[in-house]
C-alpha cells in the first residue's frame, strides 16, 4: 500500500487584515456620508393648460383666492387679510360650518388658489403656501382624531387616505399676470 | 523588612477582540447604505428659507434637484438669479423640459426638488415650473428648512 506522503497546505485564508480593511472602508463612508433628510412642501403640480384641455369649471363660491403682493400684503376673496388670520379664514372656508352660500359648498369642493407677482420674494410665497398647509394640517387632525382618536401622523396609510378624502388638498398655484 | 507581594489579579486583562471585525462590518453596512456618494457644487447662492408645515421625504433615490438663485461670482459678488441643474448653470429655461423628461423616463416616480434662494423672485421659479409641466414632472418638494411649531 501506498501512503501519500503529502504536506497539506493549509485550506484556511488568512482573516486577520479583513478588520483592518473593513475598518479602512469604514472610515471613508464615515467621512463621505452625509445625514440630511431632505425637508420641504410637496405639492404636485397640474396638467399644462392646452387647448384641447382646458381647466374645469369652478363654481366661485368653491374657490379662495389669495393674493400676495411682493411686500407680503394679502386679500383673500378681495378682502385685506393680516397673514396670522389666514389660517383661520381658511379653515372657515373650507369647513364651513354656518352652510354659508358664500363658502366653500363641501371641503371635497374647496380649492384654495395662491396667486402672487413675478416679483414677490420666494420666502413670502413659501410662508403663504405654509400658512394654506397648516390650515389643511389643522382640518385632517381634526378629521383624523374625530374618527380614529388618534393624531393624523399616528395613522397607517389606509387611515391616512380616508382622511385625505375628507380634506383633499386642493392647491392651485396661478401663473402670476404677465407685465 | 518585611516584603509585600503585589497580589495580582486572576482575570486577563485583554479585551477580546474577536468581535470587533464584526462589528465594524455592521458600522459599514449601514454608512454605506445611508450614504450618498455624488453631491453637486453649487454654483448659485442657496439660503432656504423656513416653513412650518413640511414633510420628509424618504426615497432620496427619487429625488432631483433643481437650485434656483443668485450666482456666485468670483471675489464673493453675487450676479443675477440663475437655475442650477446638476452642474451647470442652465441660461436657457427652455432646455429644462427636455432635461427634467429624459430624467423622468429613467425613474417615473421622480420627485423634483425645488431648492431656492428666499430672496429668489417668484417669477423664475413660475417659469421653471411651466417648464417642469410641459416635462410631465408633477411632483415637486419645495425644500425648506424646518422651523420651530408655533403654539
Amino acid at each position: 500500500m501506498l501512503l501519500k506522503k503529502r504536506e497539506r497546505e493549509s485550506a484556511e485564508i488568512n482573516g486577520s487584515s479583513m478588520a483592518d480593511i473593513a475598518f479602512l472602508l469604514l472610515i471613508f463612508f464615515l467621512v463621505t456620508t452625509t445625514i440630511n433628510v431632505d425637508t420641504g412642501i410637496g405639492m404636485v403640480l397640474p396638467p399644462p393648460v392646452t387647448e384641447d384641455n382646458p381647466p374645469p369649471p369652478i363654481k366661485e363660491r368653491n374657490l379662495m383666492k389669495i393674493l400676495v403682493n411682493n411686500a407680503g400684503l394679502v386679500t383673500m376673496d378681495d378682502e385685506s387679510t393680516p397673514i396670522d388670520e389666514v389660517q383661520t379664514k381658511l379653515i372657515e372656508f373650507i369647513k364651513n360650518p354656518e352652510a354659508s352660500e358664500e363658502l366653500a359648498a363641501s371641503p371635497q369642493a374647496a380649492i384654495v388658489s395662491l396667486k402672487t407677482v413675478r416679483e414677490t420674494p420666494y420666502r413670502i410665497y413659501i410662508d403663504m403656501l405654509d400658512e394654506v398647509i397648516g390650515a389643511y394640517a389643522v382640518l385632517r387632525n381634526e378629521a383624523a382624531n374625530q374618527n380614529f382618536g388618534r393624531e393624523y401622523s399616528q395613522l397607517n396609510q389606509e387611515q391616512k387616505k380616508i382622511v385625505d378624502d375628507i380634506y383633499p388638498k386642493k392647491i392651485s398655484i396661478a401663473e402670476p399676470d404677465p407685465e | 523588612m518585611a516584603h509585600f507581594k503585589k497580589k495580582q489579579a486572576g482575570t486577563k486583562q485583554e479585551v477580546p477582540t474577536s468581535a470587533m471585525p464584526d462589528v465594524v462590518f455592521m458600522l459599514l453596512f449601514f454608512f454605506m447604505v445611508t450614504t450618498v456618494l455624488r453631491e453637486v457644487t453649487l454654483k448659485v447662492k442657496i439660503d432656504l428659507t423656513k416653513a412650518t408645515n413640511i414633510e420628509k421625504i424618504e426615497e432620496k433615490r427619487l429625488v432631483s434637484y433643481i437650485y434656483i438663485g443668485p450666482e456666485r461670482l468670483p471675489n464673493n459678488r453675487l450676479g443675477n438669479d440663475k437655475v442650477q441643474i446638476d452642474d451647470s448653470i442652465q441660461e436657457d429655461i427652455g432646455a429644462i423640459r427636455t432635461i427634467m423628461y429624459d430624467k423622468l423616463l429613467e425613474e417615473q416616480r421622480m420627485i423634483v426638488s425645488l431648492r431656492v434662494d428666499e430672496s429668489s423672485e417668484f417669477g423664475l421659479l413660475t417659469d421653471v415650473q411651466e417648464e417642469l409641466k410641459q416635462a410631465q414632472t408633477f411632483r415637486i418638494n419645495y425644500s425648506t428648512k424646518s422651523e420651530a411649531t408655533r403654539n
